[in-house]
């Protein structure tokens, strides 16, 4: 965070975030954004003990919400649920009273270590990347947040140069465009 | 006087185990013992009275731990109870047995003081019974309590009050308002004694470190007070009650309890000795019709006005017959009452007589007569379902041994999470200070199997030995063992050899004292070093669990010295094994991702 109002909150899942490439890059250009306040989970919370009332505060400050981890069993990380469960509680996400996420909106930034052709019927894993998305689409609907295009990043290990640059360029170009016109911004999503 | 102690403990040694085998209790064992001893028995002991007086002390001590086990806050709300219904019962027993009184020709005057006494029972019977039986927290035993509590503040004015019904004026003593002032003034000295001198006066009794001081304060304090209440002419039990009362809240009253105890028996034996010698059997003997009436109409007037008095006071329908057996005993203060309106003339010294064996064959038939409610209950009952066992206000404790530096952490965390723990510790100054706080703590060494009685290891669901020295917690591990097989332990070691030590007990649950910080402290140092806090975590949660295998497989060996050297150095090269194979399994891992085994 940089001390100004936070716009974005990125909440960040890689238990071994100087072993990854892709997120590592990801985060070092999100964490150097203004008006980002950058949750990494699993340095946060290696006991897997979430502060839950921090973790509410921060994600009612902000307008957008990314969630952003690698691909684990075509899900979550074991954290990024445990986040799920804790944080998007009963009377506060959903439920009597539950609206402190109405109107927010909701970018899922996965990464995953096959590449498209792994996600196609005759491919490694079967079926096309979106089939793996309900789940985590679902929730950010069922707590009333505007669903954003993901934003996929494939081959995440053995991406060149190039293409890391041009993902994390393309993603902070994204958060920036709700951080320079925030009404506007607003308005153009779907 | 030794050869009396003799007599006294050589037939108490006798007669108890022998009743109680016998089914009959241990009141009963003593009675008998008296008889057997006394002037119409065996003839071995002379001087009933005076023997009688001395031993009235363990009725005292008696109330005394009854008030320590009584807070305040519980007293006052029961009060109810013993001002409603304790006066309903006097007034309703008193009235039917006077009219009684007046059928077998007494005038009214005589009939009602004499039916007042005999509506009072023995607060010794039926407390000492209620102990036995486990029924003093019931709400039965409640009530019984709280009914026995209001004789012995009605006694004392009862006794003031038999020289006004006296035919010839009043003759002595001082007039009432200087009376009433004497009494106010000995409470009010009661309470600022208990309240406020008592507790520092402990610290530093206790402080010293000599348990036969403690002792003896113990005793000096309850006798201390039962003088000053009988200047003022108050039941001396009434005030050692009080006294209890106020000290119910105080970290020592664990530790009073226990030093008072084994008096409290011996006493209470004694007296129970006493009243079996004082029976008078050659009064018996020339008018026994008239005995038999009064004592036939005492048990049987009483029982069924008591009945009346449990319905009334709520008491369950299954146990109000038990709860006017309990009570329709004469008490030791009809003796008193007795004496004194002989002396003031209200009655002739042959009724006086026979109502005191009549009183006294009551006590005795108390065992006999709850062995015959429970015959009764029993066979109402027939071969039909157990009735529920009486679910206990207090439930089950945590009892926590040692509230230092670790102790303090977990019951902290009970006492958040709402929980009840029954802390002990040996520690004044740690004591007094933890009560500064607010903390329920107890004062007494936790390796005394009478303190964890008391503290009630007998009840409880657990007991956290958090003892720092390690002797004394192998100490209180064994005791429990033996004596608490059930309760399970969760200890605290303070080190390897501790905590082999520990589990070669049997104990269950330990926790090396150092073990988890020095983990964390080992993660905070890879966390500098640049590895990834998850990381660092995964790496210590493998630590632990190859630290604590490598552990468990000393304990049967921990005698053999040469055999824990080359457990240890196997498990050291295991351990590297271990970590070198996990490390190359992390970091193909990390480095293939999913596209291995494509």
């Amino acid at each position: 965070m940089t001390g100004r109002k936070t716009v974005i909150c990125v909440v960040h899942a890689h238990p071994y975030p100087t072993r990854s490439r892709t997120n590592r890059a990801l985060a070092d250009a999100l964490r150097k954004m203004e008006g980002v306040d950058f949750r990494a989970l699993y340095d946060l919370y290696p006991d897997f003990d979430i502060d839950a009332a921090a973790e509410q505060k921060a994600v009612e400050q902000a307008r957008v919400v990314v969630w952003m981890h690698p691909v684990f069993w075509y899900s979550v990380p074991a954290l990024m649920k445990h986040w799920f469960d804790k944080v998007l509680a009963y009377g506060w996400a959903y439920g009597d009273g539950g609206a402190a996420l109405h109107g927010k909106h909701c970018l899922w930034v996965p990464t995953t270590g096959g590449d498209e052709r792994d996600f196609t019927p005759t491919g490694l894993h079967a079926h096309p990347f979106a089939a793996y998305a309900p789940s985590v689409e679902q929730t950010a609907r069922f707590c009333g947040m505007r669903w954003e295009p993901p934003y996929v990043i494939h081959d995440a290990i053995a991406i060149d140069d190039g293409g890391l640059a041009r993902h994390v360029a393309g993603l902070v170009e994204r958060l920036a465009r709700w951080r320079a016109e925030p009404v506007v911004g607003e308005a153009v999503t779907r | 006087m030794m050869r009396d102690a003799l007599v006294y403990l050589a037939a108490a040694v006798v007669c108890v185990p022998l009743a109680k085998r016998l089914g009959l209790g241990s009141i009963l064992g003593y009675l008998l013992a008296g008889v057997a001893i006394g002037p119409w028995g065996l003839r071995l002991v002379e001087d009933v009275e005076s023997i009688m007086h001395f031993s009235e002390f363990g009725v005292v001590l008696m109330l005394f731990v009854i008030g320590l086990e009584l807070e305040p806050q519980r007293l006052w709300g029961m009060r109810g109870a013993v001002f409603g219904g304790g006066t309903f019962q006097l007034a309703l027993s008193g009235a039917v047995l006077a009219a009684g009184g007046v059928v077998l020709g007494m005038s009214v005057t005589a009939a009602t003081v004499a039916g007042l006494a005999l509506a009072l029972s023995s607060t010794a019977i039926a407390m000492q019974t209620m102990a036995e039986r486990n029924l003093v927290p019931t709400p039965m035993g409640r009530s019984a309590f709280a009914v026995l509590l209001l004789q012995d503040i009605a006694a004392i004015p009862l006794l003031a009050a038999i020289p006004l019904l006296a035919a010839h004026a009043w003759t002595g003593g001082s007039p009432p308002w200087q009376q009433a002032g004497k009494v106010l003034g000995a409470v009010i000295a009661v309470l600022v004694i208990g309240r406020y001198l008592t507790r520092p006066v402990l610290r530093v009794v206790a402080s010293s470190n000599i348990r036969e001081v403690f002792t003896a304060f113990a005793l000096l304090l309850v006798i201390g007070i039962s003088q000053l209440m009988s200047l003022a002419g108050v039941s001396m039990a009434l005030g050692a009650f009080l006294a209890g009362v106020l000290l119910a809240g105080s970290e020592y009253r664990h530790a009073l309890e226990t030093d008072i105890e084994p008096f409290k028996g011996l006493l209470l034996g004694l007296f129970f000795i006493s009243v079996g010698m004082g029976i008078d059997f050659g009064l018996l003997e020339s008018t026994p019709k008239v005995i038999l009436v009064i004592f036939a109409g005492l048990i049987v007037l009483k029982l069924v006005t008591l009945w009346a008095v449990a319905t009334v006071m709520g008491v369950g329908s299954a146990q109000r017959w038990l709860f006017a057996a309990l009570l329709a005993q004469g008490g030791e203060f009809a003796f008193v009452v007795f004496g004194v309106a002989e002396t003031a003339g209200v009655l002739d010294a042959q009724r006086s007589g026979q109502l005191t064996i009549a009183v006294a064959l009551s006590m005795a038939a108390t065992p006999l007569m709850l062995l015959l409610h429970d015959k009764i209950a029993a066979w109402r009952a027939g071969a039909a379902r157990r009735p529920d066992d009486e679910i206990r206000e207090s439930g089950n404790p945590v009892i926590i041994a040692g509230f230092g530096r670790f102790g303090q952490i977990v019951a902290r965390m009970l006492y958040a999470d709402g929980r009840r723990a029954i802390v002990l510790d040996h520690d004044t100054e740690q004591v007094e200070l933890l009560r500064r706080f607010g903390y329920k703590v107890f004062y007494g060494d936790a390796t005394r199997l009478d303190l964890l009685r008391a503290a009630g290891a007998a009840d409880a669901c657990l007991l956290v030995n958090a003892i720092d020295d390690m002797a004394d917690s192998l100490a209180l591990t064994d005791r429990v063992r033996e004596h608490f097989p059930k309760l399970p332990i969760i200890a605290r070691a303070r080190n390897v050899t501790h905590y082999v030590e520990l589990k070669s007990r049997g104990v269950d649950v330990v926790e090396r004292e150092t073990f988890e910080s020095a983990l964390r402290t080992g993660r905070h140092v890879l966390e500098t070093l640049g590895v990834d806090r998850f990381r660092a975590r995964e790496i210590a949660d493998a630590f632990r669990r190859h630290n604590l295998a490598t552990l468990e497989a000393l304990v049967p060996h921990f005698r053999d010295e040469a055999r824990v050297l080359t457990e240890a150095k196997a498990g050291r090269e295991e351990l590297r094994e271990f970590f070198a194979r996990d490390r190359a399994q992390f970091e193909t891992e990390q480095r293939k991702g999913w596209k291995a085994g494509s």
